[in-house]
């Protein structure tokens, strides 16, 4: 008797734990939203923006990477796909609405996703990573080269018109609120989907493929849903970033941006939700810091150098090593 | 005769021949990125950065002592070489046993810093490497007209894979890498001192593509950024290939180099992404590539 009792007591005492820990978490995030909801009023609405997209971009890599164990090494593709389609579309079409350009823009890059999965998964590990660099390298010859990207120089002067036809996106209060509900939803989207049935498959094909084969899943199926859904808020955020800047650039389908968003994903800490918000924060933030100081020159090996250090010494990401050591010594 | 497919001969062979020659660095890279992850299991993508310090490498060694170009086809592989060796020693031996990931960003981020730290010093506009003398010219050989020098590169990159494959197959350190990629812990067992014999293998993978870019160093533009896009390339031909097999590695660098010449002579414009095409060819058809093994 006295057993079950103690039984039933811890089982009790997790459930409690559970929940005051998921109400830290509220608090955190109402903290953390109410901070941006006010952030332009202290802070330039453009770079705020500039971050926002690129964490959103980092969040949708993130789904593969941090809770897949996939690792793209062409996100880039993505970034460029949403961004020149948007570009293009608003440029040439006054009629469409924002919405529209960036609606079609995301549609793009999905379709891309599609075509980058189907390939890309029948691979592994290294494989992987190795042929989305290639495809991601062919989809940039693509942009050097087709009629409409305006080669080298990129877009420019991409209208950011009128949301549902009513809102001017021209005013950057305006913007900073619809690029802010645009994160949100990306947030949320992946927040729901780690959460789901569907997202703990995801984990176990990350902890252990040949187990969640051996289960019965489909998992050439599930892997190639996420990698999907990853291209598409990928390319949603380079919609986005395109109406924010009114440009579309070449430097989006770089290799190089590939290697920036693993960076600000690691960074962060891979396999948490807040992870490359942070970790796309400081990359952004650090960048803007050393492009006005002496060191302007000097960023890649910079990065590269945090990339070193991150791999070697703290592995987790700035999050991930903070919950790390809430763990150890609040419990 | 003198034309096919309405293309002249004397066009249609050069640029096979460059594309050769092409063939002949993608099979020297991709060699050296299968010698590396047949024992450590890792992807090098500090391969190009590699590559490029090698031909740099050859360049600043020329300009500081004069060292000749004989001298620096040796002495060139074997600086990049140690410094691979040390690479190995402080960084990735750290991390090895851990998700491939991980190796395979750290050498990401090797790669960033050398990239970056040498087009600060000397820019991307390229340095300046005259050809050796006897090289110069060339010979008619009635259909086209050979450079010696690519003549030369060709030979040199061959033998190299000859050798490098005698070494792997027929030596008694051969056996003992080939051992390795099969059972590491069991051949430690045996008491062979693993950590050294992966140290010289990372090391001879290194100097395997620094090989390839003192070969370069007179024929293409030597710059600090010139090993980030063969690199990717390489990568095409190496999931084209397998990293299966060394023969297989030679073979499919040579023909994706010919597959890239045709595509200049037919259809220019196509040449930079037919590598990358084939690639998804091969992946759609069979997936494990032209001679892997695994799935």
């Amino acid at each position: 008797m006295a057993n079950t009792t103690t039984q039933a007591d811890i089982q009790q005492s997790i459930v409690q734990q559970q929940k005051s820990e998921q109400r830290k978490k509220q608090i955190l995030n109402l903290v953390l939203l109410v901070l941006l909801l006010l952030a332009p009023a202290v802070m330039y609405p453009v770079f705020l923006m500039k971050i926002l997209c690129f964490a959103l971009f980092a969040v949708a890599f993130n789904l593969l990477l941090g809770y897949t164990g996939l690792l793209s090494f062409g996100h880039a593709a993505f970034l460029a796909a949403g961004s020149y389609t948007t570009g293009y579309l608003l440029s040439n079409f006054s009629g469409l609405t924002t919405e529209m350009g960036i609606i079609a823009g995301t549609a793009a890059a999905t379709v891309l996703g599609l075509g980058f999965g189907v390939v890309a998964i029948r691979r592994q590990g290294i494989y992987f990573a190795m042929i989305t660099l290639a495809l991601a390298q062919l989809v940039y010859f693509f942009f050097v080269q087709a009629p409409f990207t305006g080669g080298e120089d990129g877009m420019h002067g991409v209208p950011r018109g009128h949301l549902f036809g009513l809102v001017d996106l021209s005013n950057n209060y305006a913007m900073y609120y619809f690029v802010l509900a645009v994160f949100l939803g990306g947030y949320l989207v992946v927040q729901r989907i780690v959460g789901s049935p569907f997202g703990q498959v995801l984990k176990a094909i990350k902890q252990n493929e040949p187990r969640a084969v051996s289960l019965g899943y489909n998992v050439d199926r599930y892997k190639l849903l996420a990698f999907v859904i990853s291209a598409s808020l990928a390319g949603l955020a380079g919609s986005v970033k395109t109406v924010v800047f009114q440009l579309a650039s070449l430097n989006d389908a770089h290799w190089h941006m590939s290697g920036e968003v693993i960076l600000m994903t690691l960074l962060g800490g891979t396999g948490t939700l807040l992870g490359p918000v942070v970790g796309a924060t400081f990359v952004v933030n650090l960048e803007y810091q050393l492009a006005q100081g002496p060191l302007g020159d000097w960023v890649d090996p910079i990065l590269g150098g945090i990339f070193v250090l991150t791999v070697m010494a703290f592995r987790s990401g700035i999050v991930g090593e903070i919950q790390n050591f809430m763990r150890k010594n609040m419990s | 005769m003198t034309e096919i497919l309405g293309v002249p001969v004397a066009v249609l062979s050069g640029q096979l021949m460059l594309g050769v020659i092409n063939g002949a660095f993608y099979a020297l890279l991709s060699l050296g990125l299968a010698v590396i992850f047949g024992l450590l299991k890792i992807i090098n993508f500090a391969h190009g950065a590699m590559y490029m310090l090698g031909a740099m490498c050859t360049v600043l060694i020329f300009d500081a002592f004069g060292v000749n170009y004989w001298v620096a086809l040796f002495v060139a592989p074997v600086i990049v070489g140690c410094f691979g060796i040390l690479l190995e020693y402080f960084l990735l031996r750290r991390i090895a046993g851990q998700d491939h990931i991980y190796s395979l960003l750290l050498t990401f981020g090797i790669a960033l810093i050398l990239q970056g730290v040498l087009t600060n010093i000397y820019g991307v506009s390229g340095l300046r490497y005259s050809m050796p003398e006897m090289f110069r010219g060339g010979m008619n050989l009635g259909f086209m007209f050979l450079p010696y020098y690519r003549a030369w590169v060709i030979v040199a990159a061959l033998l190299v894979c000859f050798a490098t494959w005698f070494m792997i197959e027929k030596t008694r350190l051969g056996s003992y890498l080939r051992a390795g990629t099969e059972d590491s812990q069991l051949m430690q067992g045996f008491g062979i001192n693993v950590p050294l014999l992966i140290s010289l293998t990372y090391g001879f993978g290194v100097m395997l593509a620094a090989f390839a870019g003192a070969l370069a160093a007179p024929i293409y533009s030597v710059s600090p950024v010139m090993g980030s896009n063969i690199l990717i390339v390489v990568f095409a031909v190496v999931v084209i290939g397998g990293m299966g097999s060394i023969a297989g590695a030679v073979i499919t660098g040579l023909m994706m180099g010919v597959v890239e010449g045709f595509t200049k002579v037919f259809y220019p414009e196509g040449s930079a992404a037919v590598i990358f095409l084939v690639m998804v060819v091969v992946l759609l058809i069979r997936p494990s590539g032209l001679f892997g093994k695994e799935a």
